[in-house]
């Protein structure tokens, strides 16, 4: 019925046959069985249907997929349920009213919308010109030796982990800047307006230099892997009319890069806005607006750190959840527009593969 | 032969120099923060801290056994949840999700990357501790477990492309099922990014406080149980950095310092060892 | 008895676009059948429909009827991978098992499949291997060693093992030789004359010579289409078509 199987030895390969009795004579024998295959074995396996198997592993991957459109859902869907009572009594006098009083059980969050972005945005300010002047370095100024090294040590920075930020904002960075740091800015910006009042140390600028730090990582990483992206024959092109190594930078490689290098820039924002321990133990946690960056404020993720585990009215649970979802909501937006920046100029792969 | 002008020349000094410069200033932190964590805890770190728990206010000598134990069980339950679901939907976006229902998939675990750790707290609150109605280790651990989906999610899928697609042939072509062909070859070539990117995952998520703060809640006891209110290193950071006793801030440091310790050792660790080829890559 | 192929209104496409158009021939057992034709004209499409590899490509379809052994291959309810068991397939650039050693590439195809006597294994193991002629050069260490630290020629040899193993009545082998030296192409060329003792076998190959020398009949395919199949010898001297004539004597392609 089936084709027999019997292999054949090239005859000049000669020890085979002497070292291993079932090779022997493998050539032209007929006595020898024919398949090394048990039968019963071999009707099973090559008639075993394995659709059923097929399908059941694709259907568990799948779940696990799903997984994660049903964790993203329900965050979603918890976010609104629970916020119910605050959004139904506020409105949207919830997003643009400044009195936040437990007590009376009236709130809203505009300062701790304004705190969360100009903490964020003061974050940005600090961290972009630092990250992308690291990520140039590493991939066009520094030996290849050291690349490895550098970039281990940014990982490095962004393992250590947020409430350890927070730990050392409380005992270094404040007392640091209530000494040298405030009474220097209050000296030579205090005309701004941005540096006076009281020198506490915590406050907007300790969370907004604390969040600066933390996000110099990621927009490091990511701009180094679209500058790494940036074809060659582009730096080639503008050496070749005689530019200098800064002009190769700034027109080869930044240019070329720059949806990219904004796609890494916003989803730094991203992480700002939903940063939590290290801002609310250096921010000072008071819902208040102030212009001053001494002086101590709120965000959106702090507010909830510091007051969801002794809220005791339904309504104060209520509003903080609401809290939690505009905060949702903003990260969302950020993300989805960085999400489709770096999208667009690496197809759907992730940064790093382009690489 | 060129004849490059001196404002150029300048320009391109400052240029280059402001780009080393933003790269010491980059680093500065990284030192700062290690050396501060270093000096200030490392004084405090006696056998006591690893065998003995909380003393209370006043008393000197306890020690973060409580909390070092219950961040190992926290961790634990997240990765029982993480790393399936994560390599599962990573599996996924590989090998069945070169298509439009692959990118919403890759979409949402992005956003779910983005989500901010609190919020993932709050949910978690609502959907288990309020169900409970306790505070415990388990909606700990699924809080953390939530958040290491989508990095492993990602970067299976990522190592798994790299898989050559003539290997899948093969076994293909050999008759072998593809569910098989997946599990049995596809993924085992793969092994080792996937292992690294589950262990960067876990590094990153050990330290997480934030989505505690309203699951695990913390603990001055000792906890085993699954359903009960749990210590854990970082909340215990947390809690006793903010406290205005001079011990608790010793303990503070000393639990930073394990906490970052454990935490850079296990990045360096992948690192080198991918570096070495005992891992493939995820990056 | 006989594992001859008879494929009948084949039809390939990828997407939109018609790879193989109306391809209808006998292949017969025991004998070796070269697939000759320029590049892209859909010789290696054609192979991988024999053994229902064209449709694991994504968007990748096809229609008709190929008979192997009075069965349907694309009958309903036929599942491709019992299909894939019962033919071997070698490919154009060699792919063992990158984290296997050179004896589980061999055992993969039992292995995997829950065949899981090792007395028997290490027999069909060691009886592949002699079969692919590579035994004596991996018997000290194909336990140690990966299939990837193996020499090119030697990989293609191991993955002509590892379909050996599996006891296939066919083999397709897609330009098996074109990645490999002139010293293992003539090695794997001895290997397809004595193997075709046992098996059918079809081999895509790019080269008029290749073809000449291994194989008992020869089809030319071009543009998706069968021009003509027939015994080697006389595509080769006197073809019925003019294309075959133009294509054999270097006028195009
Ligand atoms: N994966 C694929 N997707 C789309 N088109 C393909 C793919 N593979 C081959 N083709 C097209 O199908 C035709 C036949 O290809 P192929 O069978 O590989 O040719 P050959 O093996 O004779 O060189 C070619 O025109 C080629 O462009
Ligand atoms: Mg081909």
């Amino acid at each position: 019925m089936r084709a027999q199987i019997k292999l054949p030895v090239k005859q000049d390969s000669a020890p085979a046959g002497a070292e291993s009795p079932s090779s022997n004579g493998t050539g032209a024998a007929a006595d020898k069985p024919l398949s090394l295959v048990p039968a019963a074995f071999k009707i099973k396996f090559q008639t075993k249907n394995n659709a059923f198997a097929d399908g059941t592993f694709r259907t568990l991957v799948i779940l696990c997929a799903l997984s994660v459109m049903v964790i993203v859902g329900l965050i979603a869907f918890e976010l609104v349920r629970q916020s119910h009572l605050s959004m139904a009594k506020f409105g949207f006098k919830f997003l643009s009213t400044s009195i936040w009083d437990p007590v009376a059980e009236n709130f809203g969050a505009l300062p701790a919308i304004y705190g969360t972005l100009v903490s964020s945005l003061l974050a940005l300010v600090l961290a972009v010109p630092l990250s992308l002047g690291t990520a140039l370095f590493i991939t066009e100024i520094c030996p290849r030796r050291l690349r490895g090294i550098l970039s281990l040590l940014v990982e490095l920075l962004a393992a250590i982990p947020s409430v350890i930020y927070g730990l050392w904002g409380i005992f270094f960075l404040a007392p640091l800047l209530r000494t040298e740091g405030q009474p220097f800015l209050a000296r030579y910006f205090g005309w701004t307006g941005l540096f006076e009042g009281p020198k506490y140390g915590i406050g907007m600028l300790a969370a907004g230099i604390i969040l600066a730090i933390m996000i110099l990582p990621i927009i490091t990483s990511i701009s180094r892997e679209v500058m790494l992206a940036v074809p060659r024959q582009q730096r080639e092109a503008a050496l070749a009319l005689g530019a200098t190594r800064w002009e190769v930078l700034r027109i080869a490689v930044l240019r070329n890069a720059r949806a990219g290098i904004f796609g890494a820039i916003i989803l730094g924002l991203g992480r700002a806005i939903g940063e939590t321990m290290a801002v609310t133990m250096v921010i000072g946690n008071r819902p208040e607006i102030a212009r001053s960056l001494f002086a101590p404020g709120y965000t959106l993720a702090s507010m909830i750190a510091n007051e969801f585990s002794e809220a005791t009215s339904d309504m104060h649970l209520s509003a903080l959840v609401e809290v939690g979802l505009v905060l949702f909501a903003i990260t969302l937006i950020v993300n989805a527009i960085a999400q489709f920046m770096i999208w667009s100029i690496t197809r759907g792969m992730p940064a790093r593969n382009i690489a | 032969m060129h004849n490059i002008s001196f404002r150029r020349r300048f320009v391109n000094f400052l240029g280059i120099g402001a780009i080393v410069g933003a790269t010491l200033v980059v680093l500065m932190p990284l030192f700062l923060i290690m050396g501060t964590v270093i000096y200030r805890g490392i004084g405090s770190i006696t056998w006591a801290f690893f065998t003995r728990i909380p003393q209370p206010v006043g008393e000197t000598g306890g020690g973060m056994a409580n909390a070092i134990v219950g961040t190992a069980m926290i961790m634990g339950v997240a990765a029982l949840i993480g790393i399936p679901l994560g390599v599962g939907s990573g599996i996924y976006l590989a090998e069945y999700g070169r298509n439009a229902s692959g990118n919403i998939v890759r979409f949402t675990a992005d956003v779910l990357n983005g989500i901010p750790s609190i919020v993932i707290g709050i949910t978690v609150y609502a959907l288990v501790v309020l169900i409970q109605h306790h505070f415990s280790l388990l909606a700990g651990g699924i809080a953390l477990g939530i958040m290491m989906i989508p990095t492993v999610c990602r970067t299976t899928e990522e190592v798994l492309l790299m898989v050559p697609q003539s290997v899948r042939e093969a076994a293909l072509g050999l008759g072998i099922p593809q569910w098989r062909t997946t599990l049995s070859v596809v993924v085992p070539s793969a092994a080792s990014g996937i292992i690294t990117s589950i262990m960067l995952a876990c590094a990153r998520v050990a330290g997480e406080t934030a989505p505690l703060l309203f699951t695990a809640f913390g603990n001055q006891f000792w906890n085993l149980k699954l359903n009960q209110p749990t210590a854990a290193l970082p909340l215990q950071i947390f809690a006793y950095a903010i406290s205005p006793y001079e011990e608790w801030h010793r303990m503070a440091w000393a639990g930073a310092l394990v906490l970052i310790l454990s935490i850079m050792a296990t990045v360096i660790l992948v690192r080198f060892a991918t570096s070495r080829g005992m891992l493939k890559g995820a990056h | 008895m006989d594992p001859g192929i008879r494929v009948q209104e084949l039809n390939a496409w990828f997407g939109g676009t018609q790879a193989l158009h109306d391809i209808g021939l006998e292949i017969p057992s025991r004998q070796v059948t070269a697939i000759i034709g320029p590049s892209g004209c859909g010789k290696s499409t054609f192979v991988r429909c024999l053994n229902r590899m064209h449709e694991t490509l994504p968007n990748a379809t096809v229609k008709g009827k190929v008979t192997i052994s009075g069965l349907d291959i694309y009958g309903k309810g036929v599942s491709p991978v019992t299909v894939r068991r019962r033919i071997g397939m070698v490919f154009q650039k060699p792919n063992p098992f990158p984290t296997m050693s050179i004896y589980d590439n061999v055992a993969a195809g039992l292995k995997l499949n829950g065949f899981s006597n090792r007395r028997q294994l290490d027999e069909v193991v060691q009886r592949s291997l002699e079969g692919a002629a590579l035994w004596d050069e991996v018997k000290d260490i194909m336990k140690k060693k990966s299939g990837a630290s193996l020499s090119g020629g030697q990989q293609q040899r191991l993955c002509i093992a590892r379909a050996l193993a599996i006891e296939p009545e066919i083999m397709l082998m897609d330009e098996p030789a074109s990645a490999l030296d002139p010293i293992s192409t003539s090695k794997i060329e001895d290997l397809i004359f004595q193997l075709k003792q046992q098996f059918t076998i079809v081999i895509v190959t790019h080269n008029m010579q290749q073809a000449a020398r291994v194989a008992d009949l020869t089809g030319f395919f071009l543009m998706g289409k069968l021009i003509e199949l027939d015994k080697t010898e006389k595509m080769f001297t006197n073809p019925s078509d003019k294309r075959t004539e133009d294509y054999i004597t270097g006028r195009f392609g």
